[in-house]
């Protein structure tokens, strides 16, 4: 095996290879996607999907799992789609309040050593019920200046596009090649050397669950930016999304292994598959299904190359 | 200057019924290196937690460097008086590259640039002990092989950024080291401690102990029993001061051998490099070698094979599995003593519809009086027994199965001397009554019980003694032949 194709490398490639080819054949169905109004119908979604993702990498790079997301996201959604519209301060406080209580969430899953799955689980239920009491029924509006910005037409560039990078290489710097990450994804990686070396569990703990949350906070707005108003329910599916797509991306469950350009390009993948889907007019009944076959094809072909790689 | 960098009196510390530390009193003198010596579970590994701040002693006094600590000693205030501390368990993160783990021990390199200068500060202290290792900063830990990971982590603990580094605690730093980058790091402690500097080693090994450092602190049952310049040591004193028997080779080669002649083997491995594991009916044999060299991978296999997994070990009868890892593949910590000897024999011990009460009971008061094993009743709780009792009941377990192979994982972990002979004389009636057992074991003295012995090596057998072969000196000569740098 030539020196460049080592497992290693393949792995690295992988979600970027996955993508591509997803994209070919899009764009072979669909010639017409091929344009800038056609780039950005395909990936307008893309970009809360993309932060959801992020956000549920902060959580998996610390060996949680954060099963409330999308309910977590429909709430911020719900908070943007009114608070945020009608007493700016008010939302803002409300938003930041929300970021608050998933550090604490962070914090309490560390002190008390929780599962944070079942700690999740629970809180999606309690983010769904303030959702429905924020927004009883379906409506809102969103903000002005966010619907400005989510449909922004830049020259060249459409702007999910350019969204998704800003986000990845940020992401990237923050957390893979800056000093302060490092400690971060160490934690995921061997929790008790990090904490010998002097650093605070609960505190890095704390800090990946609001970074989580101020994702989530994000896309939620993202969202909303794009729909226009929101509903208790909007996000559910993020939940699921994000986990597909933080792993699709190169992220492993446990280990603090993660990748946050692989990340945002895994959740492009899956906003695309369903696009893909529709093109080959596939019974929309059946899309659910197709998008997990080609979850599972991804992964499959990961495990061949990492099986590959402890042979070698 | 002839203030201790390091003064502890009357140090205790207890876990649960264990008395790990039973009133230590501990020097350490600026620029000398001290190895400190004793059996497993003597105690040393505590009181170098406690040295460094990861456990609270329940009393006793701790001075470093003039200043009394009577509370609030924490990793935190180690560091600050340049205490570090490589582990026993490798602790670096696998996920992050060789530079990246040099950040996590060392706060201060942050900002612009960090990532190269962390990586030049690892790799001139690994030149430094370690020349010719062969490690690249930017690799990523998970990828490097276990004595490469040693490596770093030593030459972690060594590197100086800002905090100050006065003392350095080794805890078997060489278990995973071949012999050569094992001598590199005696030769740089010296170097090290002739900078004024001081290093507490804890080795096995020890030759080691005795060239490398000054002081020999030897501890047995969480106590000191002897503080010596290491000049005034030799092998003998140091064996006879820890309270084993002289590990001299007599005891080899004196078991006499159960092997049942006429009968086919009941494990078959394939051959590779020449050598080739077989195994008889009413044979022990020994697996040996440096611990994670692959013994344990092979009994796993060879408990596969007997299960009907496709492999190139065939092994024609039923096996057992006796786990050294209690805590995690041992016990059922829940359940009480007696169903967790007879949980492999439920099958055996159904009546018509259940489990038969009267018979699990009665077997277990059997295993009781058999195996001496120290409970009033067979009903209590599995945690209420010692380390080695509850060996002793994983024992009873696998022996209470009708399995031909017996499969032994370090089963002696952590188990005190007197239990330990009355489990070996179980072994050999095993034996005798024709059981096949393998045992792996990573104390030599216990192979003397074996008929044959497998040395392994990064994964493979690299010998087979037997008869007059089979000797200590054999044994840890194919355990450390210079492996590829």
């Amino acid at each position: 095996m030539s020196r460049f194709l080592t497992p290693a490398m393949m792995r690295t490639l992988l979600p970027g290879l996955s993508l591509a080819a997803l994209l070919a054949a899009i764009f072979y169905l669909q010639p017409r996607t091929m344009s800038y109004f056609g780039l950005n119908l395909l990936l307008n979604l893309a970009v809360p999907i993309a932060l959801a993702t992020i956000a549920q990498m902060f959580i998996l790079c610390v060996n949680d799992l954060d099963l409330s997301l999308g309910a977590f996201i429909s709430l911020t959604a719900c908070i943007t789609a009114t608070w945020l519209n009608d007493a700016p301060l008010i939302g803002v406080l409300a938003l930041a309040a929300c970021v608050a209580a998933y550090a604490a969430l962070g914090a309490l899953i560390h002190l008390r050593n929780l599962p944070s799955i079942v700690v999740t689980l629970g809180m999606s239920f309690v983010w769904t019920g303030i959702a429905v009491l924020v927004l009883p029924t379906p409506g809102g509006s969103a903000p002005g200046w966010i619907r400005t910005l989510m449909t922004l037409k830049p020259a060249l560039v459409p702007f999910p596009i350019i969204a998704s990078v800003v986000l990845a290489l940020t992401v990237h710097f923050g957390l893979m090649r800056s000093a302060a990450g490092v400690v971060l994804r160490g934690a995921g990686g061997n929790p008790k050397s990090v904490e010998r070396a002097g650093w605070s569990m609960l505190r890095v703990k704390c800090t990946m669950f609001a970074l989580a949350g101020f994702f989530g906070v994000l896309s939620g707005m993202a969202l909303v930016g794009l729909t226009t108003s929101a509903d208790a329910n909007i996000a559910l599916r993020y939940t699921l999304l994000s986990i597909a797509g933080g792993i699709l991306g190169g992220g492993e469950f446990v280990g603090g292994r993660v990748s946050p350009i692989g990340a945002v390009i895994g959740a492009i993948t899956l906003a695309l598959a369903g696009s893909f889907l529709s093109f080959l007019r596939l019974n929309p009944d059946f899309q659910i299904g197709a998008q997990g076959v080609i979850l599972i094809l991804v992964l499959a072909l990961r495990l061949l190359i990492n099986s590959k790689g402890t042979r070698a | 200057m002839n203030t201790p960098l390091v003064d502890m009196g009357g140090v205790e510390k207890s876990f649960g019924a264990a008395r790990a530390l039973a009133g230590v009193d501990f020097q350490l003198m600026r620029g000398t290196c001290v190895g400190l010596v004793g059996h497993n579970g003597a105690g040393k590994s505590t009181l170098m937690n406690v040295l460094s701040g990861l456990i609270r002693p329940d009393a006793g006094s701790l001075r470093i460097d003039g200043e009394d600590f009577d509370r609030g000693y924490d990793p935190a205030a180690a560091v600050r008086h340049g205490i570090r501390c490589v582990f026993q368990e490798l602790s670096l993160c696998p996920n992050l590259t060789v530079a990246e783990n040099l950040r996590i021990s060392h706060p201060s390199i942050k900002g612009f640039g960090w990532r190269k200068k962390a990586g030049t500060v690892i790799r001139d202290m690994l030149d430094q002990i370690f020349p010719g290792h062969g490690i690249s900063p930017d690799s990523e830990v998970g990828g490097l092989t276990i004595a490469r990971r040693q490596m770093v982590e030593i030459a972690r603990a060594f590197s100086i950024v800002e905090t100050k580094v006065e003392l350095v605690i080794l805890d078997e730093p060489t278990s995973s080291l071949d012999q050569n980058a094992a001598a590199q790091l005696v030769t740089f402690i010296r170097r090290f401690v002739s900078g004024g500097r001081s290093v507490v080693l804890i080795s096995h090994l020890l030759g080691e102990i005795l060239t490398a450092s000054d002081t020999v602190v030897v501890m047995r049952d969480g106590v000191v029993v002897a503080v010596d310049s290491a000049q005034n040591f030799d092998r003998e004193r140091l064996v006879r001061d820890m309270g084993e028997v002289l590990a001299d080779d007599s005891g080899f080669g004196s078991r006499t051998s159960t092997k049942l002649a006429d009968s086919d083997p009941v494990v078959t491995g394939p051959r590779e490099n020449g050598h080739q594991l077989i195994l008889y009916p009413g044979e022990i044999i020994g697996f040996a070698g440096l611990s994670g060299h692959g013994q344990t991978n092979a009994l796993v296999k060879i408990f596969e094979a007997a299960q009907g997994a496709r492999s190139a070990i065939s092994a024609t009868e039923p096996a057992v599995f006796v786990a050294g890892d209690r805590q995690s593949d041992g016990i059922f910590p829940l359940w009480s003593i007696a169903r967790n000897i007879s949980v492999s024999s439920f099958v055996r011990l159904m009546n018509r519809f259940s489990l038969d009460f009267d018979r699990e009971a009665d077997e277990a008061v059997g295993w009781h009086k058999k195996l001496s094993i120290r409970t009033a009743d067979m009903k209590n709780n599995i945690l209420s027994l010692s380390g080695g009792n509850q060996q002793k009941a994983l024992f009873a377990r696998a022996l209470g199965s009708d399995a031909k192979i017996v499969l032994m994982d370090d089963p002696m972990r952590g188990v005190d001397v007197g239990t330990k002979q009355e489990v070996y004389e179980i072994l050999t009636e095993q034996a005798a009554a024709g059981r096949a057992l393998i045992w792996y074991t990573t104390e030599t003295d216990e192979l003397k019980h074996c008929d044959r012995v497998y040395v392994f090596r990064e994964g493979h057998i690299v010998a087979e003694l037997s008869g007059d072969t089979l000797t200590e000196a054999s044994i840890l000569s194919s355990s450390f032949e210079a492996e590829d740098v």
